[in-house]
């Protein structure tokens, strides 16, 4: 993992956010959860604040980082992609349009492109199937894709 | 609870996760493998016998043809992603997994296929993880982050993908693992290991062109009978030696003397501190604390490098026999620094790590060239064919071979205050200690603290073991609210008698309570039980170092330590 080093006033948010939870290994998993909230991510130094804060071992607060799916180490692109992986947009071809996604931005699921463009997740059901199989790229939905569509979908974030 | 009411009328109930090492605050108590299973009238489903509490009148049945049937295919469950590579494991016939399986007669692997992904094997200076083994019991976990409180070690992820793991995933060799062990000394199975050099000790003992040398550290010969069917606390001294020598070591000596050797020069700390105290130094360091144990040193150069300047900084009797070996003893046999190879059997698996030490190397070369741990020492004894219990009592070679009293208890906790005190005494008063036993420095009580009478100056003391009373001492040095003047710390329950190196106490503390009887035992045997009046150190400081402190003994006896702490 590389060396990630944390702004001062993001040090100084995580341990506000701790002080406002009274510092309390009760709360981790709320204090992660804003935490995550605020920076996207949970890197290690992060993680070690908290740890300090609570009085806990950074140990434990890893265990729990990686033992909920919710939580994530690694930094989410600036748009963020989810393919639909329920069961109408599944049974329409929808691993094909994640493969292909795969194919195009070489990354796997969970993974951010080197450049910091697009992240990969997979979720369950955005409450569209009447448009299945259905991708959504930040706050925007795609419906009745083909994989044969990704590339041109893609170019449009041209940033 | 169920299960500590069975043990105490003697019904053993099967458990592979529950560890309480009553007296010392080695516990833990997940109740996550799930095989301690009862039958409790009047509830519908079978109960974990160690997470349930007695009530009146309750009726259990804990050999029930139903609870046995539960805890076999429990075991199968464990199995199913379990390597059966038995035969070669480093635990095989020690495996608390394996005596279970054959206890329940299983024969056949049922729900073999599980997936093993992400588990990492690692080889440190010290320790063997290979986490395929890991049956996910928790108690390396509650050992490294409650007792030690090191939080190296922690579950991480989940499902199939679940292991236990260093913060972050490091490797071990890049956490603040302190080295201690002690996740080794409670592990049931083969996933944590120690480091083994049994085979390179075989090869350099085979080897014409080397000279390889004992030293036995004290906790050693309390507890290696165990390994040949003795009972805890038996006493092989003797047996020891003779065993080393049949196996082909050119000379055996005895970390003891080296011990006395650590008592003269940080008995000399102690006094020089104290001077310049009661001179009015505002400036001394004090508490002085014991630098003995690498674990714990290891521990304050992570955790609280502000606070480095407090311990002594003379070397652990281990590195103090290397030193003195190859230059005062090899200069004297004439043999040359490289053909000689030191070897020390230690109840400890962090002496592995100390001897690579970069400051404790004499012109980039090792003192000491390993270390090998009293089960390992058991092993080759088995490899080679000597039925120990029948062997003769020998003595250690001369000259450093020759101990006091004082240089044995340095096994147990406590012991090395003690020892201490003995010197410190007599040194600074002139005159001959009224009683050589400080009884009120024993005991297994985590953190203990006496005030000694020196003669109208009282001399505060404090003992603590495991790292985790430790860190409540150096937590109150850093507030400035502690008032000892002289501290021991040991890293493992119990001092050296519990190393991470000895033979498994398998969660009885009887084990660890015999041994350091015994200590205390040879100890009040021993002709002469302070280390300044051990004839072999007299000539030592005569014919080779001068005085304690003077320049070769700080070039040779002593250490420094630095801010290892991770950022």
């Amino acid at each position: 993992m590389a060396e990630i080093k944390l702004a001062c006033e993001v040090i100084k948010q995580v341990e506000d956010i701790c002080e406002k939870h009274g510092n309390k290994p009760g709360e981790l998993i709320n204090i992660l959860h804003e935490c995550q909230g605020l920076h996207g991510y949970l890197p290690e130094p992060m993680q070690r604040i908290i740890a300090r804060k609570l009085g806990i071992p950074a140990a434990q607060v890893y265990g729990v980082v990686t033992f909920y799916s919710f939580f994530t180490m690694t930094p989410k692109g600036r748009h963020p992609i989810s393919v639909c992986l329920g069961t109408a947009c599944y049974v329409r071809g929808s691993e094909k349009l994640l493969e292909e996604i795969k194919r195009v931005l070489g990354i796997d699921v969970g993974e951010t492109t080197p450049d910091g463009k697009f992240s990969l997740d997979c979720l369950r059901c955005v409450g569209a199937c009447g448009l299945a199989p259905v991708m959504m790229i930040g706050e925007k939905v795609y419906g009745r894709m083909e994989p044969q569509d990704i590339r041109k979908v893609l170019e449009e974030f041209a940033d | 609870m169920i299960l500590d009411a069975a043990a105490s009328i003697g019904i053993n109930i099967p458990t592979l996760c529950h560890m309480d090492l009553k007296g010392t605050c080695v516990k833990n108590r997940p109740a996550s493998c799930r095989l301690c299973v009862v039958e409790v009238q009047g509830r519908r489903n079978l109960a974990p016998a160690c997470a349930t509490k007695c009530m009146p009148d309750m009726v259990v049945r804990t050999n029930s043809m139903r609870v046995i049937k539960a805890r076999k295919t429990i075991a199968e469950l464990i199995l199913s992603d379990h390597p059966n590579d038995c035969l070669t494991c480093p635990k095989c016939g020690e495996c608390e997994l394996q005596a279970l399986v054959t206890r329940l007669n299983i024969t056949q692997m049922p729900f073999s296929g599980g997936e093993l992904s992400q588990r990492k094997k690692e080889l440190t200076p010290s320790i063997m993880r290979n986490m395929d083994k890991c049956i996910f019991c928790r108690r390396c976990e509650s050992v490294c982050n409650n007792v030690q409180t090191v939080g190296a070690l922690g579950a991480v992820r989940r499902g199939f993908n679940t292991t236990i793991a260093p913060t972050f995933d490091k490797m071990v060799k890049d956490t603040n693992c302190t080295y201690c062990g002690q996740c080794v000394a409670v592990c049931p199975t083969g996933a944590l290991t120690e480091h083994d050099d049994t085979d390179r000790l075989m090869d350099d003992l085979c080897n014409p062109d080397k000279i390889v040398i004992a030293q036995p550290a004290p906790a050693v010969r309390a507890a290696l009978g165990e390994e040949f069917g003795m009972a805890p606390g038996t006493l092989v001294t003797g047996k020891l030696a003779s065993a080393l020598r049949q196996l082909g070591f050119d000379y055996v000596f005895d970390t003891d003397f080296a011990a006395d050797l650590t008592i003269m020069e940080e008995g000399a700390e102690i006094l020089e501190r104290l001077k310049k105290f009661l001179a009015g130094d505002k400036t001394v360091k004090l508490p002085i604390m014991t630098s003995c144990c690498p674990a714990w040193v290891n521990f304050y150069e992570h955790e609280f490098p502000d606070l480095i300047e407090y311990p002594s900084s003379a070397r652990s009797p281990q590195q103090m026999f290397g030193a003195i070996a190859k230059s005062y003893w090899a200069e004297k046999m004439g043999i040359p620094r490289e053909k000689l190879v030191v070897v020390s059997i230690m109840p400890c698996l962090a002496k592995k790590y100390e001897v690579t030490r970069e400051e404790l190397k004499h012109e980039k070369l090792q003192d000491v060239d390993y270390s090998i741990s009293t089960r390992e020492l058991a092993r080759i004894i088995k490899r080679a064919n000597i039925g120990f219990a029948e062997l003769p009592d020998s003595d250690f070679d001369s000259p450093m071979g020759e101990s006091t009293g004082a240089g044995v208890i340095f096994g147990t906790t406590g012991g090395v205050l003690e020892a201490a005190l003995r010197t410190v005494y007599e040194v600074y008063t002139g005159e001959a200690l009224p009683k050589i036993d400080f009884t009120e420095v024993r005991g297994l009580e985590g953190i203990r603290e006496a005030t000694i009478d020196i003669k109208g100056f009282p001399l505060k003391v404090c003992i603590a073991h495991t790292l985790g009373n430790a860190r409540k001492v150096m937590e109150k040095l850093r507030e400035g609210k502690l008032d000892y003047h002289v501290v021991e710390v040991m890293a493992c329950p119990g001092g050296c008698i519990g190393g991470g190196g000895q033979p498994y106490h398998h969660g009885r503390i009887e084990v660890l309570q015999a041994r350091q009887k015994a200590l205390y035992a040879e100890d009040a045997s021993k002709p002469i039980r302070k280390s300044h009046e051990n004839p072999d150190i007299v000539a030592l400081y005569k014919e080779y170092l001068g005085a304690p402190l003077s320049e070769r003994s700080e070039e040779l006896l002593h250490t420094h330590y630095s801010d290892k702490s991770i950022k």
